[in-house]
């Protein structure tokens, strides 16, 4: 990676809390009065507060949902800490002080010295003017009248836009854990496309400034006015360990007319270990609501993270001749469970939608797809094609697919197509015999897998994506 | 045979089996360089377990004997090893792998080897010129790179796959095994003369058939008779014919005395 994104992992925490609360962490538990406590900590307006309390109200109504093929113990919701403002983190010395397999794996990914430091969060020196580089950047998007900062920044900079979109896609009584994070999010992002503008460099979660965590309760909000495109990078190749268990953000996407939003996830958080001990429980909402005619939201994404995945990016397709497109790859290793696929609602007439899902499952990992297509009423020539591949490994793996279609009117088209492979033992012999060991055997087959899912990532990406997938099937045949 | 050079494989007395049934009963076979050899037999004789015992195929065992390539022990060796020492396999079924294009493949398998070899490896640029030589040898389309390995391939182009590859990898000793098979009267031409023009006098190769058709293009030094696990006769380029004329019965009583 470059010495530009260096520099921006380097910086020092600027934005979003000030320094009166810094060392505050509430009370374990959640109540309303921890949701006043967190209003008034990041010192909010009324609106926002009402916000969170009718989420919260909602949620107690609320069940946790038993449906996805996934299996934890239960979740004490009143053992959590929903407030802790962001702590720097502790420096270490050196990089003989981080844990080896940290340092392993950033071997393997080919991260540069100087970022396995920083995101291992050892003091690093800082050699290059950042203060320059991030400046270019900002400018550069101020120019074009780009908006993108904390979604803390966001509320008190440009309450109006935040107040219009924050929940118009993602309603607060959404789903169990819609409603949960609506209630208590911390941070997060905050994106605005005016009118016409084709935003000049992709925007990712690196460039946010923010270094810090933002916390197990992350909100998302991008809104591309007409005619604007936009590419937003999420995550990280770089595996995240963090404490956290449970992680519940929500991803709002807006595209009024001809606008386009493209959203790509590399996500790599901690899938505990191999023998299925800790490890993130990532229950995400991401909806993208194609609200305008022509409009296109396409999300890519690349799950390789978490002890339990359950996310279903999905597309509102209400605008006329709007498009709704899901590339997806998941990876389970060891004991990992993913629950994982999109919706595609089509409202508007001749919507068209597009979901490409390849799943590989490794050791005893359980994968599933789980996909809703809905073609309404008045959604006169909609068309849809999904997809869905699975591949095993080893024999005590397992792929699920679970494909929902409900088409209501009878002028659209819904194709499904679905395979289930597995490595054999004479693929790998074929290769070995040609001198190929079964490592790089492996990882040719999965990248070919994968490739459709790929070449929808940028480039930089989809290669860090490609060694990921190879890193995280080490050891998983032979 | 030749005693001045070293040989390329000495087996003896191989036994090896398969989910508990044995297979081979003591086989010793000896192939010096520029040497061409032929294996016949009838049906489940034996004859692909023992090519695919000496590539290190997984699912078998080998129960006892020994086998020296280049006189290092070939069965302490794991498959890629024995792939970049130089033995080679051509299959009798070659495996469809998808998604995985052809010439990424080839360059691959390529690379591997010569970097074994301490020789230096192609860029896809560098090795789109080698291998389109390669490809007219074998008369094959060049779009055939672009496809995945073996995918929707008929069996003719299988079998060309494999002969390509081998000329990729210049082995020091290949295994064909039933390389002709399924293959009509013009690709056969086309295979054969393939196979001859790799043959040099310091590798050598073993095919393994069950007809004469072949080896009346690639003409062999030597024909051994497999039977239930062993190999029962040996004898010249005439054996083959004889085996043509007469079958296998009259051999195959002997074998189980």
């Amino acid at each position: 990676m470059s010495a530009v994104l260096q520099n921006l992992i380097d910086q020092p925490y600027k934005h979003g809390f000030v320094t009166d609360i810094e060392s505050d962490t509430a009370p374990k538990g959640l109540s309303e009065d921890v949701i006043r406590l967190i209003s008034t900590k990041k010192n909010e307006p009324e609106w926002l507060l009402e916000f969170r309390l009718q989420a919260y109200r909602h949620w107690l109504t609320m069940a946790e949902p038993r449906w996805p093929n996934v299996k934890y113990p239960p979740i004490d919701f009143q053992d959590i800490s929903y407030y802790s403002a962001p702590k720097p983190k502790k420096k270490l010395a050196s990089l003989d002080e981080v844990d080896p397999e940290l340092l392993r794996t950033f071997e393997k990914l080919g991260v540069p010295m100087h970022e396995q430091k920083a995101l291992a969060g050892v003091a690093v020196d800082v050699i290059f003017d950042s203060v320059s580089v991030t400046t270019t950047y900002k400018q550069k998007l101020a120019e074009v009248g780009v908006i993108f900062c904390s979604m803390s920044e966001a509320v008190h900079d440009h309450p109006e836009l935040v107040r219009k979109y924050l929940g118009a896609v993602v309603p607060t009584g959404d789903n169990f854990y819609a409603a949960l994070n609506s209630a208590v999010f911390t941070d997060g992002s905050f994106c605005y496309i005016p009118k016409g503008v084709k935003c000049p460099m992709e925007l990712s979660t690196y460039f946010r400034i923010n270094t810090q965590e933002s916390g197990q309760f992350e909100r998302t909000l991008i809104v591309a006015e007409e005619g604007s495109h936009v590419s937003y990078l999420e995550g990280c190749t770089a595996p995240k360990f963090d404490t956290n268990q449970l992680h519940a953000a929500v991803v709002e996407l807006v595209a009024l007319d001809d606008a386009e939003i493209k959203y790509s996830t590399v996500q790599n958080w901690y899938a505990g270990d191999e023998n299925g001990v800790g490890g993130i429980y990532n229950f995400v909402t991401k909806r993208g609501l194609c609200q305008g005619a022509r409009s296109k939201i396409s999300w890519t994404q690349v799950e390789t993270g978490s002890a339990i995945t359950w996310k279903y990016p999905s597309c509102v397709l209400l605008g006329d001749d709007s498009v709704g497109e899901f590339y997806s790859v998941a990876l389970t290793n060891h004991f990992q469970q993913a629950d994982t696929g999109t919706k595609m609602i089509h409202v508007g007439k001749n919507t068209r939608s597009r979901i490409i899902s390849k799943g590989i499952s490794a050791g005893r990992s359980q994968n599933s797809y789980r996909g809703l297509v809905k073609i309404g009423p008045r959604a006169e020539g909609a068309r849809n094609f999904s997809q869905c591949d699975s591949m095993l490994i080893g024999h005590d793996s397992g792929a699920h697919t679970f494909p929902y279609i409900q088409v209501e009117n009878n002028a659209s088209k819904v194709e499904h197509e679905a395979s289930t492979s597995k490595i054999g033992e004479d693929q790998l012999f074929y290769f070995q015999s040609r001198g190929i060991d079964m490592e790089q055997a492996v990882s040719m087959i999965i990248n070919g897998f994968v490739k459709d899912v790929f070449t929808q990532l940028p480039m930089e990406f989809a290669v860090e994506a490609s060694k990921l997938l190879g890193l995280k099937l080490e050891g998983s045949v032979g | 045979m030749t005693t001045t050079k070293t040989p390329l494989l000495e087996v003896r007395d191989l036994a090896a089996r398969i989910g508990g049934v044995e297979i081979l009963k003591g086989i010793s076979l000896t192939v010096n360089p520029g040497e061409v050899h032929a294996i016949m037999g009838p049906n489940g004789s034996g004859k692909s377990t023992f090519s695919k015992v000496l590539a290190g195929h997984p699912a078998y065992e080998v129960v006892s004997g020994e086998a020296l390539f280049l006189g290092q022990d070939l069965f302490a060796m794991a498959p890629e090893e024995r792939a970049r020492a130089g033995l080679f396999l051509s299959f009798q079924y070659p495996v469809e792998i998808p998604g995985v294009a052809n010439a990424q493949f080839l360059r691959l398998a390529y690379n591997t080897v010569q970097g074994a070899r301490g020789k230096e490896e192609l860029d896809p640029l560098e090795f789109d010129d080698f291998v389109r030589e390669k490809l007219a040898l074998l008369d094959i389309d060049p779009g055939f790179l672009d496809r995945s390995v073996n995918e929707g391939f008929s069996g003719g182009e299988k079998k060309r796959n494999e002969i390509l590859q081998m000329a990729l990898l210049e082995p020091w000793l290949a295994f064909l095994d039933e390389t002709d098979s399924g293959l009509d009267i013009d690709a056969l031409r086309i295979v054969a003369n393939g196979i001859n023009s790799l043959r040099t006098p310091e590798n050598a190769m073993v095919l393994v058939t069950h007809y004469q058709r072949l080896l009346n293009l690639v003409v062999p030094d030597y024909v051994h008779v497999m039977d239930r696990g062993r190999l029962v006769r040996t004898g010249g380029k005439d054996l083959a014919l004889e085996l043509e004329e007469r079958g296998y019965d009259w051999l195959g009583a002997g074998a189980t005395a």
